[in-house]
């Protein structure tokens, strides 16, 4: 943590505030997206930096995670006040609600106790305007003693008020110190100075919390069409995913296999021995490609259709409708959003459990996270649901099926929680505080080309470190032989028995554990195995369908398979972030066991249910 | 001198002053933060499909309290 590891350029500014402020925004605004978030954007974990040139001068711009207070009672608020603290910056920057000013500037008093030099920045100017809320800015300067500014960070321009206010370096403002025999009394103290600051400077025409936000909530959170709303809303997201991928996958694909048809004569044409030929072409660029056109097109619409619901506000009204259901398994309502975050990537829902204040929910998020599916096993699922059981990829029914069985995977989440809260982490559910953010009309086109750029690189980074490399070794061991069978053969005859039990086979069962770094590669793997003997070379869905028919897959099989890519260990990224969060190998190993065995066990009782009635 | 109710206790569309925080440890500090002290005023918003958490608007914010927490508030409906 801190900057210790690069050094920084010129005067460090830090940005604090409340959470759902925009400060991410006006962090990336200032710095021009020069920076990395995370995966997922709309939400801090940890510090990000970024840098920014004002006039001739460099500075460093961090950005904290959000907080309520510097007195902190979660691990994200305590790495905001760590950094305040210790790494002692230049300037902090507090960015407030404009709507919610007497709260935020109960953080900048605290922050002002802390540093010298502090500037108040006063966001979503505009969103305040529409609400009727006026603010005398001089008045509220004068009466804090330091400098303040408006803004509306979403858009640039109105940011350069703020940014020559940082260049102008003002002077320390008057030390603040708020007297109380205890913590609580100087609290209360830092709340009434707040209120007192705002009397007068801040006019409330309307209401505060706008009809409109009022009506949404009425029906986005109400009795009757709150839990339909939520699965209908997942299953159009799924619906649009599917569609959506359709066209680019086969375009991508005819594309790649005209690719190899060219590159194969180039092969014959330098006259390059068949072995070469064989790694490169069959190994190494075939799963590449397969990652490539059938993972990426649903990865790249999934997930900014995802970030889309985020921006919008919608992600905490999930938490509050299922807050409930958590108490019941002793668990927090937040984990809902470190479970919806996991699907996007479970490492990052992971990570994000750090908004869970109490350590034991916290641990349960964690380990329960990859209980639903992440972006890079949608596919897999898309995949084999449209063959085996929806006909066509673009019928509504697999959409609905997919729904299912994100159903089944949550339902698992919570049967999950509830198993460890009665045994390895016993305890009572702690308190909850969770604030709905009003719902904010998100920036489209921004939320739509950052994702599908930011996913696209990253699957492809993925696919050249993992995907070709895993095709590299599938191609050997389907092709090294060791008395007259092949490696392949060896490793997956060796699996067999037991992958029988499951409903699957020892193909199968080792795709899985060679897709042990990125899940995307699990199904490129079993192609290439089954087709490693044989060459089937055109790869169409009808194509596939026939030949996994012809390797002995049934509709159990699909079904096995699907449960399994529900439920197995989580991905390397996944567990060595577990094992970040958690600081134990202990944890990091029920992250890893939990989900196998629940896997394994489900597949075991269906395929034996099988069995039994035909 | 209207009469104490607790914070959970009072319905959608309410409107009520904190008389009296009684939640202490985390909870209290917390509630605090959000800016709750006596004197504020809150307003219930809705509650959750199951009942429980139910929001409330505390300083233009909304925020959704457990019924367990919200009832450690002593409030007077106004």
């Amino acid at each position: 943590m801190g900057l210790a590891n690069t050094a920084p350029t010129g005067p460090v500014i830090a940005l604090a505030g409340n959470p759902n402020v925009g400060k991410s925004t006006i962090f990336n605004n200032l710095t021009g997206l020069k920076q990395h978030t995370g995966n997922w954007p709309g939400k801090t974990v940890g510090i990000a930096k970024g840098h920014c040139r004002i006039g001739a001068r460099d500075y460093t711009i961090v950005d904290l995670p959000g907080t309520y207070s510097l007195m902190p009672h979660s691990a994200e608020e305590e790495v905001a006040r760590d950094f305040i603290c210790s790494q002692e910056p230049d300037m902090v920057v507090v960015v407030c609600d404009a709507s919610r000013l007497e709260r935020s500037l109960i953080l900048s008093l605290q922050t002002m106790e802390l540093c010298k030099s502090v500037i108040i920045c006063i966001n979503l100017m505009d969103e305040a305007a529409r609400k009727g809320i006026h603010i005398n800015m001089s008045l509220l300067s004068s009466r804090l003693g330091a400098p303040v500014i408006g803004v509306s960070g979403r858009n640039k321009k109105s940011l350069g008020a703020l940014t020559s206010l940082i260049a102008s370096a003002p002077p320390p403002h008057r030390p603040m110190r708020f007297k109380g025999s205890d913590d609580t009394h100087r609290a209360v103290a830092t709340v009434h100075k707040a209120e007192e600051i705002c009397r007068g400077a801040v006019v409330c025409t309307k209401g505060e919390y706008s009809t409109f936000d009022r009506r949404m909530d009425r029906i986005l959170t109400s009795r009757s069409a709150g839990y339909p709303i939520m699965l209908l809303l997942l299953a159009f997201i799924f619906w649009l995913t599917i569609i959506g991928a359709n066209y680019p996958s086969q375009l991508l694909t005819a594309l790649f296999d005209k690719g190899q048809e060219l590159l194969s004569r180039l092969f014959d044409n330098l006259g390059a021995p068949p072995w070469i030929k064989g790694v490169l072409l069959d190994g190494v660029y075939r799963v590449l490609t397969w990652v490539v056109a059938v993972m990426l097109p649903p990865m790249a619409i999934f997930f900014p259709l995802f970030t889309l619901l985020e921006d919008a506000g919608y992600l905490p009204r999930i938490a509050y409708n299922l807050d409930r259901p958590f108490k019941r398994c002793c668990a927090c309502g937040k984990q809902a959003l470190c479970m919806a975050m996991g699907f996007g990537c479970n490492a990052v829902g992971i990570t994000g459990s750090r908004i869970i204040d109490s350590p034991r929910e916290r641990a349960l998020a964690v380990i329960t996270n990859s209980f639903v599916p992440c972006n890079g096993r949608f596919p897999t699922l898309i995949l084999v649901i449209s063959m085996f059981f929806a006909g066509s990829s673009a019928s509504p029914l697999s959409a609905l099926l997919l729904t299912l069985a994100i159903t089944l995977s949550v339902a698992m989440t919570f049967a999950a929680t509830k198993l460890l809260s009665m045994t390895l982490l016993k305890g009572e559910p702690s308190s909850f505080a969770l604030e709905l953010p009003p719902y904010r009309r998100p920036q489209i086109g921004k939320v739509i080309i950052r994702s599908i750029f930011d996913r696209t690189f990253f699957v492809l980074g993925r696919a050249v470190s993992v995907a070709a490399p895993a095709g590299l070794i599938i191609w050997l061991m389907a092709n090294v032989n060791i008395g007259g069978l092949s490696l392949l053969s060896h490793c997956a005859g060796f699996l067999e028995p037991f992958a029988r039990l499951m409903g699957l086979d020892g193909v199968i069962l080792m795709a899985f554990i060679l897709g042990f770094p990125a899940n995307e590669t699990v199904i490129p793997i079993i192609i290439m195995a089954y087709t490693a003997e044989g060459s089937l070379l055109e790869l169409g869905a009808d194509s596939l369908r026939q030949l996994l028919i012809s390797n002995g897959w049934t509709w159990s099989t699909a079904v096995s398979m699907i449960i399994f890519t529900l439920f197995h260990w989580p991905c390397s990224t996944s567990l060595i972030t577990a094992y970040k969060e958690t600081h134990s190998r202990k944890w990091t190993i029920v992250v890893a066991l939990l989900p196998t065995l629940v896997g394994i066990l489900l597949c075991m009782l269906f395929t034996f249910a099988v069995k039994l009635f035909t | 001198m209207n009469k104490q109710l607790r914070l959970n206790d009072i319905p959608p569309g309410q409107k009520a002053k904190v008389i009296s925080m009684q939640a202490t440890g985390p909870m209290g500090r917390r509630l605090l933060d959000l800016g709750l002290v006596d004197g504020s005023v809150v307003e219930c918003l809705g509650r959750s499909p199951c009942g429980d958490p139910t929001a409330f608007l505390i300083r233009g914010a909304a925020i959704a309290l457990r019924s367990e927490d919200s009832s450690s508030i002593l409030v007077a409906p106004i």
